[in-house]
């Protein structure tokens, strides 16, 4: 017959059990000032203009909070406020050059210490995580296939648009995707966006052959 | 065969792999990289890491600095002079510095305190570039956790202060940050991916932590050095354009303290190969 003893023993080690097992699970509060200030000592010999580098904005503290899976609600914010930082070519044309889009795809350069004074533009990188082109059988699998981007979606203009739009800051579409806001950051240029969009939507690209 | 003779066989061996074509297919790359891990099971001395663990030994024990002592005093934590298993129980609380440390934290400080030597210099430049080999602390850190070989991880983090970094960690992980709105998180959340062909481990994940993380420090192929945990991180904060991490600081520390934990009960088998 179990005694009281044992059963708040038994009891005592399934708690301590179910804590071992689900620390790393856990979403306790954690006060994010004091990874503030972490940071702040851990690159405090960086130079002073890269003091904006340790602090997402507010889109990007919405999403660590929330481990990338923000609510409703505060995916709609979020998409609203990216949605409105997306700028576009003045003269209103979308698609590029796809091979000056293939070299930018195919380019990890621009931002990392060691690429400072700039040497050559920034690149997309996108081969590090997508696969594109036929040819190109060393890409990644961190986001989708592009294979056929443009030819799937029957190079509509609607799609190009939306193509240009997710390259510019995908969050307006995917709210805490894991997407680099390449033009509402600044690491590519609107010229070089539209050789992207070119890459993914033009019918002569590789990534549609 | 002598020690070097074997590892310089291997070595000349990988070599050729690596240049026997322009682009090698994923998988036979991943089954070179298979064999050359197999050859280097059959004979520890085939992996260069143990060269540096060698040298790491001398150094912990030749006198050195301003106070002209080695550093077989230092406390990793089981005592005074203990380094067999104390890896395997880092990165822990220490009284004396009243802060967790992770190894190479710790050698730092017994520098500083046993051989009075200022590491203001060292911490400037404190990690290899390619080919040259690791530098003074990292070799000792190699072979300090070359003597957990084979044991567990199993570093306690139940004091205030372990709990604390814990929890700093976790938020570190996921907390997205430069211009390319990186976080731990964006390579090392999920099982299966890979940035062009290199797989990634998921780091937050016990099963794929407890595969990994025990390889650190590990000798780095494309690198051809030993590459310690500390600069492993600085090298994932360059790629999410980062500046240079502070070795040894709090942030590192907690990332470090975030992965072992996660990896409790993962075998160490440092120093390990990587590709």
């Amino acid at each position: 017959m179990m005694t009281r003893t044992t059963i708040a023993a038994a009891l005592a080690t399934t708690f301590v059990l179910a804590a071992s097992v689900a620390w790393a699970q856990t979403k306790a509060t954690f006060d994010t000032a004091k990874s503030d200030a972490a940071l702040k000592a851990a690159f405090a010999k960086a130079p002073a203009d890269w003091a904006g580098r340790l602090n997402g904005d507010e889109t990007m503290q919405a999403c660590s909070a929330t481990n990338n899976a923000p609510d409703a609600a505060v995916a709609k914010i979020i998409q609203e406020r990216e949605k409105a930082s997306i700028k576009y070519p003045p003269d209103g044309k979308l698609v590029g050059d796809w091979q000056k889009g293939e070299k930018i795809a195919q380019s990890g350069y621009g931002l990392r210490f060691t690429d400072y004074p700039p040497k050559n533009p920034n690149g997309g990188n996108c081969y590090a995580c997508h696969q594109l082109t036929k040819a190109e059988v060393s890409y990644g699998t961190i986001g989708v296939s592009l294979r056929e981007y443009g030819k799937i979606r029957k190079f509509s203009e609607a799609d190009t648009k939306a193509a240009y739009e997710k390259i510019y800051n995908g969050h307006a579409a995917f709210p805490c995707s894991l997407m680099p806001r390449f033009g509402a950051n600044n690491i590519l240029t609107i010229d070089q966006i539209k050789d992207l969009t070119a890459l993914l939507m033009s019918p002569d690209s590789a990534v549609n052959k | 065969m002598t020690k070097q003779v074997r590892w310089l066989t291997a070595l000349a061996w990988c070599f050729s792999m690596a240049l026997s074509g322009p682009v090698l297919a994923q998988d036979d790359t991943e089954r070179g990289l298979d064999k050359y891990r197999q050859m280097m099971k059959d004979d520890p001395w085939s992996n260069p890491g143990n060269l540096d663990a060698d040298r790491g030994e001398a150094l912990w024990k030749k006198p050195a600095g301003p106070k002209n002592v080695s550093l077989e005093a230092c406390d990793l934590g089981k005592g005074p002079g203990k380094v067999d298993g104390a890896f395997a129980e880092l990165p822990r609380y220490f009284a004396d510095a009243d802060r967790v440390m992770d190894v190479e934290t710790r050698i730092l400080w017994c520098r500083e305190k046993l051989q009075g030597i200022d590491n203001s210099e060292f911490l400037k430049n404190p990690h290899p570039g390619g080919g040259a080999p690791v530098k003074d602390v990292g070799a000792i850190a190699t072979w300090i956790a070359s003597k957990s070989s084979g044991m567990k991880f199993a570093a306690k983090m139940e004091h205030p202060k372990e709990k604390e970094i814990l929890a700093l960690g976790q938020n570190l992980f996921n907390r997205r940050m430069g211009p390319f709105d990186f976080a731990c998180t964006t390579c090392h959340s999920d099982s299966g991916k890979r940035i062009r062909l290199q797989p990634l481990p998921y780091l937050s994940k016990p099963a794929e932590a407890k595969k990994v993380v025990g390889e650190w420090p590990a000798y780095r192929v494309s690198n051809t050095h030993v590459m310690t945990m500390q600069h492993r991180i600085l090298d994932c904060f360059w790629q999410m354009r980062m500046h240079k991490v502070e070795m040894g600081s709090e942030a590192t520390n907690a990332l470090v303290a975030f992965m072992v934990k996660t990896a409790e009960g993962g075998e160490i088998s440092a120093p390990g190969m990587k590709r």
